[in-house]
């Protein structure tokens, strides 16, 4: 349990710096399409949601219960954020140089 | 071979996560460029699609009745509040996002926390901390929403003992967070109770922490909430030991932070100063001095229109006013017949215009406006003694010469866009109100600004209209 704990440390630390370079090379033009981007990603906890609302009902109810519920939330980020981002992007045109 | 069955399903999955991590950060990647960055989207959208697919997969998983109810709840109203919602409310629709990613980690670690199997303490910090991290995204962007669509006030709300209550209410959350991990029974033994009470500590925190800010401060604070939702995602990754939760948590984590500090470094502000000052709340004495700097000169829509008409360069300035008057469509008409009439015309914008990061840029972009001639100040202001007018609509703040020459400014430091440069400025205002700073703005007495007063889209549809003849 520890070193998996710590592997996942690792993976932590490397993630945020990866973080750091990859926005701070988004213009600020996108910065409300990426808000809404990185927030249908923050609904991965989705994966958690799901293994929590399929353990089973009878055995543990109230497991099941709050994960369905964090199911919907879960669900409601990932596609209403990635549908929204993509609707916002087809607005970002460039004109047709005549 | 049940044991090899399960060892397969396991790689298969953890690889399928590796997949998916990488696909998030390719999609990332690709919103580095307007061209490429709706291929990012989808790109970053099909790693969730993979990573929620293989979860499926899961042993673990043992009946799928509720997470059918969940998701068909979960998409139907996502994507009619994607569909439907008008991008003028967009600021809003991220805030309450930001909300529900983070009230889902905190039902994945509530779930976690009550099925009891986890006993270790290092799972118990995680559990606790994606309780908090959670509880506190999730009232705090509620109260944000509630701000920025103006259901509740959103004048900074500040009171006295306010670093009293926080910090009591800290050192309770902490008190909390101990009885969760070490599980000592000092205060009570029952799971229910100490969840119940950490998430209402971290609920009362959230409210606590958003209510003193601003509506100009708001693009802080939804990148900052936005963070949180990654963080929250990244500590339920701890919960439940899987890695794709962590990668794309700590992901949206650093974006984050990133913006956050973009917007208070725009506002040459710590972020210490936004959450904890209540900005304009607070009259500062020190700048009553610049009472009259000099005269008004009002212009009327025929000359306004005559000089636009010789100009040859013209730089639109948005701000906030002019997302309030939803001028932005009449905005790009002008800017069309300005570019007919043989000017060039680009806007240029600040980035904390408006009420979330990038809000002027994506108004504008509904409104049709061609993303190349957005510009931000650093572009615009060496060039600033080129161009014949700028046109200032709804903006205040981040025009106001102050933050370049007067010492004692509370806005001091902050970077502007120079339009007092500009040969010539009009300021398209209601009245003579001061900007949500509360501080008076020399440009508006210099001898090359010219006042244009009135509603924001009125004014431009009239010129738009002595345009047409």
């Amino acid at each position: 349990m520890e070193t998996q704990i710590i592997l996942l440390l690792f993976v932590l630390v490397l993630s945020i710096f990866l973080g750091f370079e990859l926005i701070s090379k988004v213009p600020s033009l996108l910065h409300t399409p990426l808000m809404s981007g990185a927030n249908a990603i923050s609904g991965i906890t989705l994966v958690g949601a799901l293994l929590a609302s399929g353990s089973g009902f009878s055995s543990q109810p109230l497991t099941v219960l709050l994960g369905t519920a964090a199911v919907a939330f879960a669900t409601i980020n990932v596609v209403g954020g990635y549908l929204v981002t993509n609707r916002m992007l087809g607005m970002f045109k460039k004109k047709k140089t005549e | 071979m049940i044991f090899s069955d399960q060892f397969n399903t396991s790689v298969v999955v953890n690889l399928t996560y590796i997949l998916a991590s990488m696909l998030f950060i390719f999609g990332l990647k690709l919103l580095s460029s307007p061209e490429t960055a709706k291929r990012g989207n989808l790109v970053s959208s099909s790693g969730m699609l993979l990573a929620v697919l293989v979860t499926l997969l899961d042993q673990s998983i043992i009946d799928f009745t509720w997470i059918i109810v969940g998701v068909c709840i979960g998409a139907s109203i996502g994507y009619f509040a994607a569909i439907k919602i008008k991008i003028t409310a967009m600021p809003e629709m991220v805030a309450l996002f930001n909300g529900f990613g983070g009230i889902a980690s905190l039902l994945v670690g509530s779930a976690e926390y009550l099925n009891g199997v986890n006993q270790n303490p290092a799972l118990l910090i995680a559990i606790y901390l994606t309780v908090l991290i959670g509880g506190v995204t999730f009232s705090g962007s509620l109260i944000a929403w509630g701000k920025l669509s103006e259901t509740i006030r959103g004048n900074p709300f500040l009171y006295k003992g306010q670093q009293i209550v926080n910090s009591l209410l800290l050192g309770l959350l902490l008190f909390a967070g101990l009885e969760m991990i070490y599980m000592q029974g000092m205060f009570t033994e029952n799971q229910f109770q100490i969840l119940g009470f950490i998430c209402l500590l971290a609920f009362l925190l959230g409210v606590l922490f958003v209510v003193p800010i601003g509506g100009a401060d708001m693009p802080v604070v939804i990148a900052l909430l936005n963070s949180f939702s990654g963080l929250a995602a990244c500590a339920a990754g701890f919960v439940i030991l899987n890695n794709v939760l962590i990668v794309a948590g700590a992901l949206v984590g650093a974006s984050g932070l990133i913006l956050t500090n973009i917007m208070c470094k725009a506002m040459n502000r710590s972020l210490a100063n936004v959450l904890f000052s209540g900005f304009g709340a607070v009259k500062d004495t020190g700048v009553e001095r610049n009472e009259v700097q000099g005269e008004v000169r009002p212009i009327n829509i025929a000359d306004t229109y005559l000089i636009l008409e010789a100009a040859t360069s013209v730089l639109i300035v948005p701000g906030y006013g002019m997302a309030v008057a939803q001028a932005q469509h009449s905005v790009r008409e002008l800017g069309e017949l300005l570019e007919a009439n043989g000017a060039e015309v680009k806007y240029a914008i600040h980035p904390v215009a408006g009420r979330m990061p990038g809000h002027m840029n994506v108004l504008l972009a509904e409104a049709n406006v061609s993303y190349d001639v957005l510009v931000e100040p650093e572009d615009v202001n060496p060039i600033m003694d080129t161009i014949d007018v700028c046109i200032v609509i709804g903006a205040n703040d981040v025009v106001n010469p102050d933050a370049k020459e007067n010492e004692r400014s509370p806005i001091y430091g902050m970077p502007i866009i120079e339009v007092d440069k500009a040969k010539t400025a009009f300021v398209l205002k209601r009245s003579m109100a001061t900007g949500f700073a509360g501080i008076k703005n020399p440009l508006f007495f210099k001898s090359n600004t010219r006042m244009l007063f009135g509603d924001a889209k009125e004014s431009v549809s009239s010129l738009v209209a002595e345009f047409k003849g």
